[in-house]
Protein backbone atom coordinates (compact mmCIF):
# COMPACT_ATOMS: atom_id res chain seq x y z
CA UNK A 1 0.00 0.00 0.00
CA UNK A 2 1.38 3.55 -0.88
CA UNK A 3 2.20 6.21 1.71
CA UNK A 4 1.12 8.94 -0.45
CA UNK A 5 -1.09 11.46 1.22
CA UNK A 6 -3.06 13.83 0.50
CA UNK A 7 -1.54 17.45 -0.25
CA UNK A 8 -2.28 20.02 2.39
CA UNK A 9 -4.33 22.81 0.82
CA UNK A 10 -2.01 25.40 -0.49
CA UNK A 11 -3.90 28.04 0.87
CA UNK A 12 -3.59 26.95 4.56
CA UNK A 13 0.09 28.75 4.99
CA UNK A 14 0.70 30.06 8.39
CA UNK A 15 -2.26 29.17 9.73
CA UNK A 16 -2.55 26.17 11.26
CA UNK A 17 -5.10 23.64 9.36
CA UNK A 18 -7.11 21.10 11.12
CA UNK A 19 -5.79 17.87 11.32
CA UNK A 20 -7.13 15.45 8.54
CA UNK A 21 -6.98 11.74 8.70
CA UNK A 22 -4.00 10.75 6.41
CA UNK A 23 -5.92 9.25 3.18
CA UNK A 24 -4.22 7.58 0.39
CA UNK A 25 -5.46 7.75 -3.15
CA UNK A 26 -6.94 4.60 -3.02
CA UNK A 27 -8.85 4.95 0.12
CA UNK A 28 -9.98 8.33 -1.23
CA UNK A 29 -11.44 6.87 -4.76
CA UNK A 30 -12.95 4.00 -2.56
CA UNK A 31 -14.90 5.97 -0.77
CA UNK A 32 -15.83 8.08 -3.87
CA UNK A 33 -17.04 4.95 -5.47
CA UNK A 34 -19.00 3.63 -1.97
CA UNK A 35 -21.17 6.56 -2.00
CA UNK A 36 -21.71 6.66 -5.85
CA UNK A 37 -22.69 3.11 -5.30
CA UNK A 38 -25.03 3.71 -2.50
CA UNK A 39 -26.82 6.85 -4.14
CA UNK A 40 -27.23 4.35 -7.67
CA UNK A 41 -28.56 2.04 -5.23
CA UNK A 42 -31.20 4.27 -3.14
CA UNK A 43 -32.35 6.12 -6.51
CA UNK A 44 -33.21 2.55 -8.04
CA UNK A 45 -34.66 1.01 -5.07
CA UNK A 46 -37.34 4.26 -4.35
CA UNK A 47 -38.17 4.08 -8.40
CA UNK A 48 -38.57 0.36 -8.35
CA UNK A 49 -41.26 0.93 -4.50
CA UNK A 50 -42.83 3.84 -6.55
CA UNK A 51 -43.94 1.60 -9.26
CA UNK A 52 -45.26 -0.76 -7.26
CA UNK A 53 -47.29 1.60 -4.81
CA UNK A 54 -48.46 3.24 -8.13
CA UNK A 55 -49.35 0.72 -10.24
CA UNK A 56 -50.62 -2.17 -8.23
CA UNK A 57 -53.74 -0.30 -7.24
CA UNK A 58 -54.19 -0.14 -10.68
CA UNK A 59 -55.14 -3.93 -11.38
CA UNK A 60 -58.77 -4.27 -11.58
CA UNK A 61 -58.85 -6.85 -9.12
CA UNK A 62 -56.72 -4.58 -6.75
CA UNK A 63 -59.75 -3.13 -4.73
CA UNK A 64 -61.09 -6.96 -3.73
CA UNK A 65 -57.66 -8.05 -3.30
CA UNK A 66 -57.05 -5.17 -0.46
CA UNK A 67 -60.56 -6.20 1.26
CA UNK A 68 -59.75 -10.02 1.16
CA UNK A 69 -56.28 -10.38 1.75
CA UNK A 70 -54.66 -6.99 3.38
CA UNK A 71 -58.00 -6.43 5.87
CA UNK A 72 -57.20 -4.75 9.07
CA UNK A 73 -59.89 -5.14 10.70
CA UNK A 74 -59.74 -8.82 9.86
CA UNK A 75 -56.08 -8.68 10.72
CA UNK A 76 -56.79 -7.06 14.20
CA UNK A 77 -59.67 -9.29 15.66
CA UNK A 78 -57.76 -13.13 14.37
CA UNK A 79 -53.91 -12.05 15.07
CA UNK A 80 -54.32 -12.64 18.84
CA UNK A 81 -55.67 -16.29 17.94
CA UNK A 82 -53.08 -17.18 15.41
CA UNK A 83 -50.44 -16.15 17.97
CA UNK A 84 -51.89 -18.55 21.09
CA UNK A 85 -51.88 -20.89 18.20
CA UNK A 86 -48.39 -20.36 17.20
CA UNK A 87 -47.33 -21.77 20.77
CA UNK A 88 -48.70 -25.29 19.45
CA UNK A 89 -46.21 -24.97 16.52
CA UNK A 90 -43.28 -23.63 19.08
CA UNK A 91 -43.88 -26.60 21.69
CA UNK A 92 -43.70 -29.55 18.34
CA UNK A 93 -40.53 -27.90 17.28
CA UNK A 94 -39.17 -27.50 21.38
CA UNK A 95 -39.41 -31.26 21.63
CA UNK A 96 -38.96 -32.36 18.18
CA UNK A 97 -35.51 -30.47 17.64
CA UNK A 98 -33.79 -32.14 20.39
CA UNK A 99 -34.82 -35.35 19.39
CA UNK A 100 -33.66 -34.72 16.20
CA UNK A 101 -30.44 -33.80 16.69
CA UNK A 102 -29.28 -36.48 18.65
CA UNK A 103 -31.20 -39.24 16.42
CA UNK A 104 -29.66 -37.71 13.36
CA UNK A 105 -25.96 -37.92 15.16
CA UNK A 106 -26.98 -41.65 15.91
CA UNK A 107 -27.51 -42.07 11.96
CA UNK A 108 -24.47 -40.27 11.26
CA UNK A 109 -22.60 -42.41 13.27
CA UNK A 110 -24.24 -45.82 12.06
CA UNK A 111 -23.42 -44.61 8.67
CA UNK A 112 -19.90 -44.22 9.43
CA UNK A 113 -20.09 -47.74 11.06
CA UNK A 114 -16.58 -49.42 9.65
CA UNK A 115 -16.54 -52.69 11.59
CA UNK A 116 -18.08 -55.64 9.65
CA UNK A 117 -19.99 -56.69 12.46
CA UNK A 118 -21.99 -52.92 12.71
CA UNK A 119 -22.49 -53.15 8.83
CA UNK A 120 -26.35 -53.96 9.00
CA UNK A 121 -26.14 -50.57 11.10
CA UNK A 122 -24.43 -48.85 8.50
CA UNK A 123 -26.73 -50.05 6.03
CA UNK A 124 -30.18 -48.87 7.82
CA UNK A 125 -28.12 -45.32 8.06
CA UNK A 126 -27.92 -45.85 4.08
CA UNK A 127 -31.10 -47.04 3.50
CA UNK A 128 -32.56 -44.51 5.96
CA UNK A 129 -30.82 -41.14 4.57
CA UNK A 130 -31.80 -42.36 1.31
CA UNK A 131 -35.57 -42.93 1.79
CA UNK A 132 -36.25 -39.86 3.84
CA UNK A 133 -34.54 -37.53 2.43
CA UNK A 134 -36.22 -38.85 -1.02
CA UNK A 135 -39.56 -38.35 0.19
CA UNK A 136 -41.31 -35.40 0.61
CA UNK A 137 -42.10 -34.52 4.42
CA UNK A 138 -45.48 -33.91 3.50
CA UNK A 139 -45.91 -36.85 2.23
CA UNK A 140 -44.22 -38.60 5.17
CA UNK A 141 -46.58 -37.09 7.58
CA UNK A 142 -49.38 -38.03 5.72
CA UNK A 143 -48.58 -41.91 5.61
CA UNK A 144 -47.63 -41.87 9.11
CA UNK A 145 -50.49 -39.56 10.85
CA UNK A 146 -52.65 -41.17 8.90
CA UNK A 147 -51.62 -44.65 8.55
CA UNK A 148 -50.82 -45.56 12.30
CA UNK A 149 -53.28 -44.24 14.34
CA UNK A 150 -55.04 -46.26 11.46
CA UNK A 151 -54.12 -48.93 13.64
CA UNK A 152 -56.98 -48.48 15.79
CA UNK A 153 -54.38 -47.64 18.83
CA UNK A 154 -55.89 -46.44 22.35
CA UNK A 155 -54.95 -43.16 23.35
CA UNK A 156 -52.58 -41.26 23.89
CA UNK A 157 -51.38 -43.82 21.32
CA UNK A 158 -53.46 -42.16 18.32
CA UNK A 159 -52.61 -38.55 19.00
CA UNK A 160 -52.03 -36.86 15.96
CA UNK A 161 -48.96 -34.62 17.65
CA UNK A 162 -47.12 -37.83 18.70
CA UNK A 163 -47.32 -39.34 14.84
CA UNK A 164 -46.77 -36.05 13.59
CA UNK A 165 -43.63 -35.58 15.54
CA UNK A 166 -42.53 -39.31 14.46
CA UNK A 167 -42.77 -37.59 11.01
CA UNK A 168 -40.96 -34.47 11.40
CA UNK A 169 -38.28 -36.82 13.00
CA UNK A 170 -37.81 -38.98 10.64
CA UNK A 171 -37.48 -36.76 8.29
CA UNK A 172 -35.67 -34.19 9.46
CA UNK A 173 -33.11 -36.46 11.14
CA UNK A 174 -31.86 -37.96 7.60
CA UNK A 175 -30.73 -34.10 6.59
CA UNK A 176 -29.25 -33.42 10.08
CA UNK A 177 -27.41 -36.48 9.64
CA UNK A 178 -26.00 -35.98 6.78
CA UNK A 179 -24.83 -32.52 8.11
CA UNK A 180 -22.96 -34.16 10.85
CA UNK A 181 -21.23 -36.45 8.29
CA UNK A 182 -19.76 -33.59 6.31
CA UNK A 183 -18.92 -32.70 9.81
CA UNK A 184 -16.98 -35.80 10.85
CA UNK A 185 -15.54 -36.04 7.36
CA UNK A 186 -14.18 -32.45 7.78
CA UNK A 187 -11.93 -32.51 10.76
CA UNK A 188 -8.21 -33.16 9.47
CA UNK A 189 -7.11 -36.79 9.60
CA UNK A 190 -3.80 -35.82 11.62
CA UNK A 191 -6.57 -35.21 14.49
CA UNK A 192 -6.69 -39.13 14.37
CA UNK A 193 -3.27 -39.86 14.03
CA UNK A 194 -2.59 -37.63 17.18
CA UNK A 195 -5.29 -39.12 18.91
CA UNK A 196 -4.56 -43.14 17.93
CA UNK A 197 -0.91 -42.42 18.75
CA UNK A 198 -1.74 -41.84 22.37
CA UNK A 199 -3.38 -44.88 22.31
CA UNK A 200 -7.50 -44.44 22.71
CA UNK A 201 -9.86 -46.49 20.76
CA UNK A 202 -11.80 -45.91 18.12
CA UNK A 203 -14.53 -45.22 20.44
CA UNK A 204 -12.96 -42.93 22.64
CA UNK A 205 -11.49 -40.51 19.40
CA UNK A 206 -14.98 -40.50 17.96
CA UNK A 207 -16.57 -39.37 21.57
CA UNK A 208 -13.81 -37.10 22.87
CA UNK A 209 -11.67 -36.00 19.81
CA UNK A 210 -13.44 -35.70 16.43
CA UNK A 211 -17.27 -35.38 17.73
CA UNK A 212 -17.11 -32.12 19.70
CA UNK A 213 -14.79 -30.46 16.71
CA UNK A 214 -17.47 -32.00 13.82
CA UNK A 215 -20.45 -30.97 15.59
CA UNK A 216 -19.32 -27.39 16.76
CA UNK A 217 -18.35 -27.15 12.77
CA UNK A 218 -21.87 -27.51 11.42
CA UNK A 219 -23.92 -25.73 14.02
CA UNK A 220 -24.34 -23.21 11.66
CA UNK A 221 -25.33 -25.12 8.44
CA UNK A 222 -27.93 -27.46 10.89
CA UNK A 223 -29.51 -23.99 12.33
CA UNK A 224 -30.63 -23.78 8.20
CA UNK A 225 -32.36 -27.29 8.88
CA UNK A 226 -33.98 -26.36 12.09
CA UNK A 227 -34.97 -23.54 10.45
CA UNK A 228 -36.55 -25.51 7.62
CA UNK A 229 -38.23 -27.35 10.08
CA UNK A 230 -39.88 -24.65 12.23
CA UNK A 231 -41.36 -24.41 9.31
CA UNK A 232 -42.54 -27.64 8.48
CA UNK A 233 -44.14 -27.98 11.77
CA UNK A 234 -47.06 -25.71 10.27
CA UNK A 235 -47.26 -29.25 7.61
CA UNK A 236 -48.74 -30.74 10.93
CA UNK A 237 -52.18 -29.21 10.27
CA UNK A 238 -52.82 -31.80 7.58
CA UNK A 239 -53.31 -34.25 10.21
CA UNK A 240 -54.82 -32.24 13.17
CA UNK A 241 -53.36 -30.28 15.23
CA UNK A 242 -55.10 -26.82 15.64
CA UNK A 243 -51.22 -24.53 15.39
CA UNK A 244 -50.93 -21.58 13.27
CA UNK A 245 -51.83 -22.51 9.62
CA UNK A 246 -55.05 -24.45 10.71
CA UNK A 247 -56.27 -21.46 12.98
CA UNK A 248 -55.35 -19.41 10.11
CA UNK A 249 -57.95 -21.86 8.08
CA UNK A 250 -60.42 -21.85 10.66
CA UNK A 251 -60.42 -17.93 10.41
CA UNK A 252 -60.56 -17.51 6.99
CA UNK A 253 -63.74 -19.71 6.52
CA UNK A 254 -65.55 -18.01 9.52
CA UNK A 255 -64.61 -14.59 8.18
CA UNK A 256 -64.55 -15.17 4.54
CA UNK A 257 -61.37 -13.36 4.38
CA UNK A 258 -57.70 -14.50 3.55
CA UNK A 259 -56.21 -11.66 5.76
CA UNK A 260 -55.47 -14.32 8.45
CA UNK A 261 -52.94 -16.24 6.37
CA UNK A 262 -51.43 -13.11 5.91
CA UNK A 263 -51.43 -12.26 9.62
CA UNK A 264 -49.72 -16.38 10.16
CA UNK A 265 -47.11 -15.43 7.36
CA UNK A 266 -45.88 -12.60 9.59
CA UNK A 267 -45.80 -14.60 12.48
CA UNK A 268 -43.58 -17.27 10.52
CA UNK A 269 -41.11 -14.48 9.36
CA UNK A 270 -40.93 -12.96 12.38
CA UNK A 271 -39.32 -15.84 13.75
CA UNK A 272 -37.70 -17.55 10.64
CA UNK A 273 -35.82 -14.16 9.52
CA UNK A 274 -34.18 -13.23 12.83
CA UNK A 275 -32.74 -17.12 12.76
CA UNK A 276 -31.93 -16.97 8.98
CA UNK A 277 -29.34 -14.01 10.03
CA UNK A 278 -27.67 -15.46 13.13
CA UNK A 279 -27.18 -18.68 11.16
CA UNK A 280 -25.31 -16.28 8.18
CA UNK A 281 -23.26 -14.43 10.89
CA UNK A 282 -22.40 -17.32 12.83
CA UNK A 283 -21.27 -19.16 9.00
CA UNK A 284 -19.63 -15.60 8.14
CA UNK A 285 -17.82 -15.92 11.29
CA UNK A 286 -16.65 -19.28 11.05
CA UNK A 287 -15.44 -18.61 7.48
CA UNK A 288 -13.31 -15.83 8.77
CA UNK A 289 -11.95 -17.63 11.23
CA UNK A 290 -10.68 -20.44 9.53
CA UNK A 291 -9.32 -18.14 6.75
CA UNK B 1 22.69 -51.99 26.39
CA UNK B 2 19.57 -53.80 25.37
CA UNK B 3 17.65 -54.09 22.65
CA UNK B 4 14.17 -51.50 22.78
CA UNK B 5 13.47 -51.45 19.43
CA UNK B 6 14.26 -53.47 15.97
CA UNK B 7 13.27 -53.17 12.79
CA UNK B 8 13.79 -56.11 10.43
CA UNK B 9 13.84 -55.74 6.61
CA UNK B 10 10.67 -53.08 7.01
CA UNK B 11 8.97 -52.83 3.72
CA UNK B 12 5.91 -50.08 3.51
CA UNK B 13 4.54 -48.79 0.17
CA UNK B 14 1.12 -46.46 -0.91
CA UNK B 15 0.12 -48.16 -4.45
CA UNK B 16 2.69 -48.05 -6.54
CA UNK B 17 4.71 -45.99 -4.27
CA UNK B 18 7.54 -47.80 -2.43
CA UNK B 19 8.06 -45.78 0.81
CA UNK B 20 10.56 -47.84 2.83
CA UNK B 21 12.15 -50.63 1.15
CA UNK B 22 14.26 -53.51 3.16
CA UNK B 23 14.65 -50.76 6.19
CA UNK B 24 16.46 -52.86 9.16
CA UNK B 25 17.57 -50.71 12.29
CA UNK B 26 18.52 -51.29 16.05
CA UNK B 27 17.81 -48.67 18.89
CA UNK B 28 18.68 -49.04 21.94
CA UNK B 29 17.21 -48.47 24.98
CA UNK B 30 18.14 -44.97 25.95
CA UNK B 31 19.27 -44.40 22.71
CA UNK B 32 18.65 -41.35 20.92
CA UNK B 33 18.72 -41.92 16.92
CA UNK B 34 18.21 -39.08 14.74
CA UNK B 35 16.89 -39.86 10.49
CA UNK B 36 18.42 -37.56 8.04
CA UNK B 37 17.27 -37.24 4.75
CA UNK B 38 15.62 -34.98 2.23
CA UNK B 39 11.43 -34.48 2.15
CA UNK B 40 10.41 -37.82 0.85
CA UNK B 41 13.05 -40.24 1.91
CA UNK B 42 10.64 -41.99 3.78
CA UNK B 43 11.28 -40.58 7.39
CA UNK B 44 8.16 -39.93 8.69
CA UNK B 45 6.64 -43.25 6.97
CA UNK B 46 8.89 -45.14 9.34
CA UNK B 47 8.15 -43.19 11.94
CA UNK B 48 4.36 -44.01 11.41
CA UNK B 49 5.03 -47.69 11.10
CA UNK B 50 6.77 -48.04 14.32
CA UNK B 51 3.67 -46.56 15.80
CA UNK B 52 1.53 -48.97 13.89
CA UNK B 53 -0.37 -45.65 12.49
CA UNK B 54 0.49 -47.35 8.83
CA UNK B 55 1.01 -50.77 8.95
CA UNK B 56 3.83 -52.48 7.34
CA UNK B 57 3.52 -53.97 4.12
CA UNK B 58 6.35 -57.00 5.23
CA UNK B 59 9.00 -57.56 7.88
CA UNK B 60 9.21 -57.35 11.15
CA UNK B 61 9.39 -54.53 14.35
CA UNK B 62 9.90 -55.72 17.66
CA UNK B 63 9.18 -54.04 20.70
CA UNK B 64 11.52 -55.68 23.61
CA UNK B 65 11.64 -58.56 21.43
CA UNK B 66 8.63 -58.97 20.30
CA UNK B 67 6.77 -58.75 17.15
CA UNK B 68 4.40 -55.70 17.09
CA UNK B 69 3.37 -55.87 13.96
CA UNK B 70 1.60 -59.40 13.36
CA UNK B 71 -1.26 -58.35 12.36
CA UNK B 72 -3.42 -60.33 14.60
CA UNK B 73 -2.40 -57.86 17.90
CA UNK B 74 -4.45 -55.38 18.81
CA UNK B 75 -2.56 -51.93 18.17
CA UNK B 76 -4.14 -49.68 20.33
CA UNK B 77 -2.04 -51.12 23.60
CA UNK B 78 1.06 -50.89 21.80
CA UNK B 79 0.30 -47.30 20.87
CA UNK B 80 0.18 -46.72 24.43
CA UNK B 81 3.89 -47.55 25.21
CA UNK B 82 4.92 -45.37 22.40
CA UNK B 83 4.69 -42.04 22.08
CA UNK B 84 4.62 -39.62 19.35
CA UNK B 85 5.07 -35.90 18.34
CA UNK B 86 4.20 -34.43 15.25
CA UNK B 87 5.55 -31.41 12.75
CA UNK B 88 2.14 -29.35 12.89
CA UNK B 89 1.59 -30.64 17.22
CA UNK B 90 -1.86 -31.36 16.28
CA UNK B 91 -3.21 -30.81 19.44
CA UNK B 92 -6.94 -30.82 20.33
CA UNK B 93 -7.82 -27.34 19.69
CA UNK B 94 -10.78 -28.00 21.46
CA UNK B 95 -9.50 -28.56 24.80
CA UNK B 96 -7.34 -26.54 26.79
CA UNK B 97 -3.79 -27.61 27.19
CA UNK B 98 -3.90 -29.37 30.81
CA UNK B 99 -7.22 -31.21 29.30
CA UNK B 100 -4.98 -32.18 25.71
CA UNK B 101 -2.36 -33.94 28.47
CA UNK B 102 -5.39 -35.18 30.63
CA UNK B 103 -7.58 -36.98 27.69
CA UNK B 104 -5.29 -40.17 27.08
CA UNK B 105 -4.30 -40.95 30.78
CA UNK B 106 -7.66 -40.68 31.71
CA UNK B 107 -9.59 -43.27 29.56
CA UNK B 108 -6.92 -45.25 29.14
CA UNK B 109 -5.48 -45.64 32.54
CA UNK B 110 -9.09 -45.40 34.06
CA UNK B 111 -8.55 -42.90 36.61
CA UNK B 112 -10.03 -39.31 37.42
CA UNK B 113 -8.41 -35.94 36.52
CA UNK B 114 -8.29 -35.31 40.40
CA UNK B 115 -6.01 -38.34 40.37
CA UNK B 116 -4.07 -37.00 37.51
CA UNK B 117 -4.26 -33.27 37.36
CA UNK B 118 -0.94 -32.95 39.94
CA UNK B 119 1.31 -34.68 37.68
CA UNK B 120 0.44 -33.85 34.99
CA UNK B 121 0.78 -30.32 36.56
CA UNK B 122 4.15 -30.89 37.18
CA UNK B 123 4.91 -32.33 33.85
CA UNK B 124 3.97 -29.17 32.29
CA UNK B 125 5.82 -26.82 34.78
CA UNK B 126 8.89 -29.00 33.62
CA UNK B 127 8.73 -28.04 30.19
CA UNK B 128 7.91 -24.12 30.80
CA UNK B 129 4.06 -24.18 30.28
CA UNK B 130 3.01 -23.94 34.36
CA UNK B 131 1.18 -20.54 33.15
CA UNK B 132 -0.42 -22.07 30.61
CA UNK B 133 -2.33 -24.92 31.08
CA UNK B 134 -6.20 -23.41 30.92
CA UNK B 135 -5.05 -22.00 27.53
CA UNK B 136 -6.16 -23.45 24.09
CA UNK B 137 -3.77 -24.47 21.76
CA UNK B 138 -4.52 -21.20 19.29
CA UNK B 139 -3.74 -18.79 22.22
CA UNK B 140 0.04 -20.46 22.60
CA UNK B 141 3.04 -19.67 20.09
CA UNK B 142 4.46 -22.35 17.89
CA UNK B 143 6.88 -23.39 20.32
CA UNK B 144 4.62 -23.70 23.09
CA UNK B 145 1.96 -25.94 21.16
CA UNK B 146 4.95 -28.47 20.37
CA UNK B 147 6.06 -28.45 24.02
CA UNK B 148 2.30 -28.88 25.22
CA UNK B 149 2.02 -32.13 22.52
CA UNK B 150 5.61 -33.71 23.90
CA UNK B 151 4.13 -33.14 27.58
CA UNK B 152 1.16 -34.57 26.08
CA UNK B 153 2.57 -37.71 24.97
CA UNK B 154 4.69 -37.89 28.19
CA UNK B 155 1.61 -37.96 30.16
CA UNK B 156 1.04 -41.46 28.61
CA UNK B 157 4.80 -42.33 30.23
CA UNK B 158 6.16 -43.88 27.21
CA UNK B 159 8.97 -46.53 26.84
CA UNK B 160 10.63 -44.50 23.61
CA UNK B 161 9.29 -41.26 21.78
CA UNK B 162 8.60 -40.55 18.27
CA UNK B 163 9.33 -37.34 16.52
CA UNK B 164 8.57 -35.85 13.26
CA UNK B 165 10.29 -33.23 12.30
CA UNK B 166 9.03 -31.24 15.25
CA UNK B 167 10.92 -28.50 14.87
CA UNK B 168 10.05 -27.82 11.04
CA UNK B 169 6.89 -25.95 11.23
CA UNK B 170 8.40 -23.50 14.03
CA UNK B 171 9.88 -19.80 13.69
CA UNK B 172 13.60 -20.30 13.54
CA UNK B 173 13.26 -18.36 16.87
CA UNK B 174 11.17 -20.84 18.62
CA UNK B 175 13.39 -23.76 17.44
CA UNK B 176 15.42 -24.09 20.42
CA UNK B 177 13.10 -24.32 22.97
CA UNK B 178 11.67 -27.15 21.43
CA UNK B 179 15.33 -29.19 21.04
CA UNK B 180 16.07 -28.10 24.56
CA UNK B 181 13.13 -30.17 25.75
CA UNK B 182 13.98 -32.81 24.14
CA UNK B 183 17.48 -32.30 25.63
CA UNK B 184 15.63 -32.78 28.70
CA UNK B 185 14.38 -36.20 27.84
CA UNK B 186 17.64 -37.47 26.32
CA UNK B 187 19.30 -36.70 29.84
CA UNK B 188 16.78 -38.61 31.34
CA UNK B 189 17.75 -41.40 29.37
CA UNK B 190 14.04 -41.82 27.05
CA UNK B 191 14.78 -44.06 24.00
CA UNK B 192 13.74 -41.44 20.60
CA UNK B 193 13.59 -41.61 17.39
CA UNK B 194 13.67 -38.22 15.99
CA UNK B 195 13.35 -37.60 12.10
CA UNK B 196 15.11 -34.36 11.40
CA UNK B 197 16.38 -31.32 9.53
CA UNK B 198 18.55 -30.10 12.21
CA UNK B 199 21.71 -31.25 11.66
CA UNK B 200 23.15 -29.15 14.11
CA UNK B 201 21.16 -31.44 16.62
CA UNK B 202 21.66 -34.29 15.15
CA UNK B 203 25.40 -34.16 15.38
CA UNK B 204 25.31 -32.65 19.00
CA UNK B 205 22.96 -34.91 21.02
CA UNK B 206 22.29 -38.22 18.53
CA UNK B 207 24.09 -41.47 19.46
CA UNK B 208 23.23 -42.84 15.76
CA UNK B 209 22.30 -40.84 12.66
CA UNK B 210 21.15 -42.85 9.84
CA UNK B 211 20.64 -41.50 6.44
CA UNK B 212 17.71 -42.26 4.21
CA UNK B 213 16.94 -41.99 0.62
CA UNK B 214 14.44 -43.21 -1.33
CA UNK B 215 13.29 -45.29 1.36
CA UNK B 216 16.43 -47.28 2.35
CA UNK B 217 19.01 -46.03 4.89
CA UNK B 218 22.15 -45.17 2.92
CA UNK B 219 24.21 -45.21 5.88
CA UNK B 220 24.03 -45.59 9.59
CA UNK B 221 26.81 -44.31 11.86
CA UNK B 222 27.25 -41.97 14.85
CA UNK B 223 27.23 -38.63 14.11
CA UNK B 224 30.84 -37.62 13.75
CA UNK B 225 31.56 -40.19 11.29
CA UNK B 226 28.59 -39.50 9.37
CA UNK B 227 29.22 -35.49 9.64
CA UNK B 228 32.64 -35.59 9.36
CA UNK B 229 33.47 -38.41 7.64
CA UNK B 230 30.33 -40.34 5.49
CA UNK B 231 31.48 -43.16 3.59
CA UNK B 232 29.00 -42.77 0.75
CA UNK B 233 28.29 -40.86 -1.90
CA UNK B 234 25.03 -39.40 -1.86
CA UNK B 235 25.46 -39.10 1.97
CA UNK B 236 28.34 -36.70 1.18
CA UNK B 237 26.19 -34.55 -1.84
CA UNK B 238 22.87 -34.48 0.75
CA UNK B 239 25.41 -32.84 3.19
CA UNK B 240 26.87 -30.40 1.04
CA UNK B 241 23.69 -29.66 -0.30
CA UNK B 242 22.21 -28.92 3.45
CA UNK B 243 24.91 -27.92 5.60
Amino acid sequence: MGTIVEQESPAGDGVASPPRPNRTRRAIRERRMRRRSLAIAAFSTAAVAAALVLLVPMAPGWDKVRTVFFNWEVMAKTFPKLLSAFTVDIMIFAWSAPIIAVWGLVIALFRDARSPALFPLRLFAIAYNDIFRGVPVILVIYLIGFGVPGLGLPRPWNSPYLWGTVALVLSYSAYVAEVYRTGIDSIHESQRSAAKSLGLTQADIMRYVILPQAIRRVIPANMNNFISLQKDVALLSFIGPIEVLRQAGVQKSLLANFTPYLGAAIIFLAVTIPATRLADHLIARQNRARS
Amino acid sequence: MATKLQLLNVRKSFGALTVCRDISLTVDQGQMVCLIGASGSGKSTLLRCCNLLEPVDDGQILLDGADITDPEIDPVPIRQRIGMVFQSYNLFPHMTVIENVLLAPRRVFRQSREQLRDGAETLLRRFGLGDRMTHYPDQLSGGQQQRAAIVRALAMKPEIMLFDEITSALDPELVGEVLDAVRELKSEGMTMIMATHEMGFAREAADKVCFLDKGTIVEEAAPEAIFSAPARERTREFLRRVL
